[in-house]
């Protein structure tokens, strides 16, 4: 034991002691400058590279921000037009991917680390082998394959081994579409819309807003017609008939939820163009009213009938070349893609399948349950699997290759116009990882090709630099085959060789510039549609009062199962249900009453992020699956929705035992919904991390909305007395701007809650991911959030982040003035000066502060660190942060103003999630400029403040919805 | 603590008889002698003015360079002289640290520009072999990095340069200097001397390389009329928390 005085002298020693040794200075770090300097790189300054990123094989340009060398974020590419500038969700957080630390990093041979090199002499054991049987035993499983290249060297491939077999399996497939274009055109096309030409819209449950090819082009070509502005009118109307609650569903003037064979009926009620029910006839006559500016667009999950009649009935409107037209189809080689995996299946099962190189994909873990396609797989001779991650397909193959990221490889893909982009690596592979083309060029003759060469190979004989300005005037047709006589003018056979380089030279390099090769859209395919009759074969399920319809959907966080790892898209709170981390069974909220189920909403403080849900047990055609019930309004009764993608056991730290496997209860035969499903109410209760669980106004105003026939009564049917500034009285004297006055308009009609904003906020502004128990303590840190109401049957979107208020609550409660008011309007966020009382997040009113309670941000990891966008300061332990209007593009815009001697331009300055939006309803600039966009918006009748009332005076402000509401509907209603 | 809570510690009461005495009829009573109120307000005056004074000395400390690094000088892995280069050569500070005016960062200069002269001159100087073998080989340099703000700091160079902030304003006479160390502490404070007054500092820009610049006697004036000329933007804006902090 040691007495008070020998404490407190030891005591005083140790801080002593302490007080000497102890380093307060600054750390000395590194200075590492280049040894030769790139010519394009100036140290401080990121450069923007074109490329594209695919999902289910289709391309959406982008452009990718790079600080010396490291992808930090991921933009629209403005020129392409997949893109026109914006993202979706998906692109976003595709550079988290790239970081992942849990990535594969070494070719496995039966789990052991093993080389290429022993893995490049084991395939030439085994190409000698096929070379003997003309490749019989040979298969191939990809994914759909829109790249030009790859397509190239896998018929390359057919050649040396005409007996090799090419299958394509993809969980989130066009199947449906596919044979849906063929009974309607005898041939497989690819549909395009023109969303922003057509007046009435009828959405047989298409999902086209968000993760399906050109969704991001189309919700842009949508809302061009569903906004209102001050002398313009001509909205367009949209009906949605969906089974689940869709984006797409919350954008629509009339959404009817129903069972899937009851949007068949109606589909065939189309082909008469007759209902006995009043409100389908009342589409029905809208539609007939809008010949040739109306348009009918079916969902993959619809069966092939329902694409058929949606051809016939758009031929029948005239609408084909007007809202709608065809193209060949994108997909390099069209399959179905669950036929193709059932003939695999099969080839396994007789032994027919000697050696099988499976590229990208996870069949094991996503191919219907019915196949058993883990089973087959173990009787292939020889089985290889290329994946970015050790995944479930990988352990049952002998061989794993890790492959590369789309950021670190050459490579090139077409988008849902056709449209070709090259893919250019921003970064070296940061693993071990082989591009596919890396891996096909082992079977050539060139088996040591970088794909880099693969790829300008295959352009520069098939296409690219045919139409460049050196091309002799006249008309070339554009052919693919026509490389050659591009130049066919030229004098002698030398200059026509030498042209030919250069023409290829400058186009290549225009292409990489551009992010696509210029005129590679496909031009519109001349075919006419079959009238009919189309048969709804195979299941029609409905619900009746034994059973249930099970609908299978993509989750719109982590897709088929592939983002599951992806820390940004697990925590993304999905659209509607604001669930993160976990899948659940969507239901009615009749259903649930019918099946006894209840939400608990915890709402004590500590826990108000979390919803206690009933598990319910799943069983269909014997297989059974427990699921947390949660229930969704606006879902159609007598069925229930399961997100396909979670329940993974080799994502990663992340995504392993997250949610449940909804593929157990998929069958080739049901792909989209099944019926006959029985469901059981269990004791067990699961806790569902969830962002808001209140969605009813309680008679606030929100979000405004109105009908056009409100509006055109009264255009200022949004304005409160807090919106009037001759109203608006404050004790505080009113601030002064000289110079600029940054804001905000927001539009609550062109937001379709597609989340792109909150991932790219997330990207730019280093925010981190705080786990599912901290979400349930709703202790989540994303800067923007998307709320949702239901009101009087529509369903209402409202982006919230920090609104820069005037008289800002938080600023005034604050003991350290760590929140501040500056020159130019906006409410600064100084971390370095916060100690964490918390009292300006208690003092908000729209609740957009995030307090880090722990240290949320990855200091460890230097692979995560490698994101980090070096502009905005890595926040650590209690400290508050929240939106900044992206004050770092705001500063470095003025800089770059200031140094280049001019004023700023108004739309220079575009913060991250304006530059996300796909619809453009996100708008920031100056409102001392009187000219600028957003001064203008705010000049809208429909512009109002969010609880303008409580006299904060925001800076960001409102535009109320109007919709143009369909009168029959209504009074059926 | 039982200086006012007489009653808490029993050893400790007895071990202070300033305080306490004891009636000799063996009935406890308790009560302070005259002098403890001068003894406790003596001890509370000390202890406000520790306190005081620990806190200037601490503001000091963090001040000086004990805690900034000012004039402290780093090993190198070369013992570069910018007095060398500067005035005996004649290089301008552009001709390596190029992107200062159009970025944030000044630039270090890369191997290849040390060569540019040095596979000419002195090209068997031992003390320039790192240079060397780091051309050689491809492995750069490793520099002790001098001029190190905060994570949270964000400083550009190309502003400061188009606003007539010369270089030696902040980084001192790097002419003169044989080894290269800070010259000013870069605290907040230091930085805001500037910011709030910026016309006793900006220079016209044709002079911002110019170490030999010395402020006019009417400097006031001048740089007044030249922040007004640059366009420099007034102190609110200046001292705004996020021009720095982002």
């Amino acid at each position: 034991m040691i007495d008070r005085r020998e404490f407190l002298r030891l005591m005083g020693a140790s801080l002593a002691l302490a007080g000497t040794s102890c380093n307060v200075s600054p750390p000395v770090e590194e200075i590492v400058p280049y040894v030769r300097e790139p010519l394009d790189i100036v140290p401080g300054e990121p450069l923007f590279y074109s490329t594209v990123t695919t999902l289910g094989g289709y391309a959406l340009g982008i452009l990718v921000e790079s600080h010396l060398g490291r992808p930090t974020k991921i933009e629209g590419n403005p020129l392409h037009p997949s893109s026109l500038g914006a993202t979706d969700v998906f692109a976003q957080a595709s550079v988290l991917s790239l970081y992942d630390p849990d990535r594969s990093k070494d070719v496995l041979r039966n789990g052991q680390i093993s080389t290429w090199e022993t893995f490049s002499s084991d395939i030439r054991k085994i190409i000698a082998a096929q070379r003997q049987n003309g490749g019989a035993g040979l298969h191939l499983l990809t994914e759909t394959i829109t790249s030009p290249t790859l397509a190239f060297q896998i018929g390359e491939l057919q050649k040396t081994f005409p007996g090799a077999v090419w299958h394509q399996f993809e969980p989130i497939d066009r199947s449906n579409e596919r044979k849906g274009a063929i009974s309607a055109f005898g041939t497989d096309v690819e549909t395009v819309y023109r969303f922003d030409k057509a007046d009435v819209i009828v959405s047989l449950d298409a999902d086209f807003l968000l993760g399906r090819p050109g969704s991001v082009r189309y919700a842009r070509d949508f809302i061009q017609r569903r906004r209102i502005r001050q002398g313009e009118t001509g909205l367009s109307r949209l009906y949605v008939l969906q089974t689940t609650p869709t984006i797409t569903g919350a954008a629509a003037d009339h959404c009817i939820a129903m069972l899937p064979a009851e949007i068949g009926s109606f589909a065939q009620e189309l082909i008469s163009m007759s209902s006995p029910d009043a409100r389908r006839s009342a589409i029905i006559e809208d539609l007939a009213a809008h010949r040739g500016s109306s348009l009918v667009i079916a969902g993959r999950s619809q069966p092939p009938a329902v694409h058929a009649i949606a051809h016939a009935v758009n031929s029948a409107l005239g609408n084909v070349g007007q809202t709608v037209y065809y193209t060949e189809t994108v997909a390099a080689n069209s399959v179905d893609s669950t036929e193709s995996l059932s003939a695999l299946v099969n080839d396994l099962d007789a032994g027919r399948v000697e050696t099988l190189l499976v590229l990208g994909g996870n069949p094991v873990y996503n191919a219907p349950a019915d196949l058993h396609f883990a089973e087959s797989l173990r009787k292939a001779g020889w089985a290889a699997h290329l994946s970015l991650y050790n995944a479930e397909t990988s352990a049952h193959c002998e061989w794993h290759l890790p492959a590369t990221h789309e950021l670190e490889m050459w490579s090139d893909a077409r988008s849902f116009d056709g449209t070709a982009s090259i893919i250019q690596p921003l970064i070296e592979p940061l693993f071990n990882g082989r591009s596919p083309h890396e891996l096909l060029a082992m079977f050539s003759d060139s088996p040591q090709a970088a794909g880099y060469d693969v790829v300008r190979r295959f352009w520069r004989t098939h296409g690219i630099g045919t139409v460049q300005k050196t091309v002799p005037a006249g008309p070339v047709p554009r052919t693919e085959a026509n490389v050659g006589s591009a130049n066919a003018n030229s004098s002698s056979a030398e200059d026509n060789i030498a042209d030919r380089a250069n023409s290829f030279e400058a186009s290549w390099k225009q292409a990489l510039r551009d992010g696509y090769i210029r005129d590679t859209a496909f031009s519109p395919k001349n075919v006419s549609a079959s009238a009919g009759p189309f048969e709804l074969t195979g299941s029609r399920p409905t619900g009746d009062q034994r059973s249930f319809v099970l609908i299978f959907r993509a989750d719109p966080s982590v897709y088929d199962g592939r983002f599951a790892n992806n820390g940004w898209l697990q925590e993304m709170p999905k659209p509607l249900t604001k669930l993160t981390w976990d899948n659940a069974a969507l239901m009615s909220p009749a259903t649930a009453e019918r099946l006894g189920i209840e939400n608990d909403i915890a709402n004590t403080g500590g826990s108000h992020g979390q919803v206690i849900a009933d598990v319910v047990e799943l069983n269909l055609n014997g297989v059974t699956l427990r699921a947390p019930a949660f229930i969704l309004p606006d879902h159609a009764d007598n069925s229930i929705t399961v997100s396909l993608g979670y329940g993974r056991d080799r994502a990663g730290q992340l995504g392993n035992g997250t949610g449940f496997n909804a593929y157990a209860l998929r069958n080739s035969n049901a792909m989209w919904s099944a019926a006959g499903l029985n469901v059981a109410k269990t004791t067990e209760r699961f806790s569902l991390a969830c962002t808001q669980n209140h969605t009813n106004m309680e008679g606030r105003d929100l979000v405004r909305i109105a009908t056009l026939a409100e509006y055109e009564q009264d255009q200022n049917f949004a304005k409160r007395d807090a919106d009037d500034p001759e109203k608006q009285i404050s004790l505080y004297p009113g601030w002064e701007y000289n110079g600029h006055a940054w804001g905000m308009a927001v539009d609550t009609a062109s937001c379709i809650g597609c989340n792109a904003c909150v991932a790219a906020c997330q990207a730019e502004n280093n925010i981190p991911v705080v786990g599912k128990t901290e979400v349930m303590r709703a202790r989540e840190m994303h800067w923007i959030r998307i709320d949702h109401y239901y009101e009087n049957g529509a369903t209402l979107l409202q982006p919230v982040m920090c609104q820069h208020c005037e008289n800002a609550p938080c600023e005034l409660v604050c003991p350290v003035e760590a929140t501040t008011h500056s020159s130019e309007g906006l409410n600064e966020m100084t971390y370095n000066r916060c100690v964490g009382t918390r009292y300006c997040s208690n003092n908000c009113p729209y609740k957009v502060r995030r307090f880090n309670f722990f240290g949320f941000a990855d200091y460890e990891t230097p692979l995560v660190q490698l994101q980090r966008n070096p502009q905005v300061t890595v926040r650590s332990r209690g400290v508050m942060e929240k939106c900044t209007y992206c004050v770092q593009r705001i500063q470095n815009a003025k800089i770059k103003a200031e140094v280049e001697g001019r004023e700023l331009r108004d739309g220079e300055i575009v913060t991250a999630c304006q530059q996300a939006c796909p619809t453009e309803a996100i708008v920031f600039g100056d409102i001392n400029d009187p000219d600028s966009r957003v001064t203008r918006l705010k000049r809208e009748a429909t512009n109002y403040g969010l609880l303008a009332e409580l006299n904060t005076r925001p800076r960001t402000t409102y535009l109320a919805t109007v919709r143009d509401r369909n009168e029959k509907m209504m009074e059926k209603e | 603590m039982y200086l006012l809570y007489p009653d808490v510690h029993i050893s400790a009461r007895r071990k202070a008889k300033l305080f306490i005495s004891m009636p000799p009829n063996g009935h406890e009573h308790r009560y302070f002698t005259p002098s403890a109120n001068t003894v406790v307000r003596l001890v509370i005056l000390l202890a406000v003015a520790a306190t005081a004074i620990g806190g200037v000395v601490a503001f000091e400390v963090f001040k000086s360079p004990f805690v900034t690094r000012a004039g402290i000088v780093e090993p190198q892995p070369v013992p570069f002289s910018h007095k060398h280069h500067v005035s005996d050569d004649g290089i301008d500070c552009r001709y390596c640290h190029t992107t200062a005016e159009r970025s944030a960062f000044a630039g270090i200069p890369p191997t290849e520009t040390c060569m540019n002269c040095h596979s000419q001159l002195w090209t068997t100087s031992e003390m320039l072999e790192p240079v060397r073998e780091s051309f050689r080989s491809g492995q750069p340099l490793r520099w002790k990095r001098v001029h190190n703000l905060p994570d949270f700091v964000f400083f550009d160079h190309s502003i400061h340069v188009a606003k007539g902030v010369g270089c030696s304003t902040c980084h001192g006479r790097v002419d003169k200097m044989q080894l290269t160390y800070q010259f000013a502490p870069l605290t907040m404070e230091w930085c805001l001397s500037c910011h709030r007054q910026p016309e006793e500092f900006i220079r016209p820009r044709e002079e911002v390389f110019n170490m030999n610049w010395e402020p006019p006697p009417d400097q006031a004036e001048e740089g007044a009329r030249l922040a007004k000329q640059y366009h420099v933007k007034d102190v609110q804006t200046l001292t705004n928390c996020s021009t720095c902090h982002r």
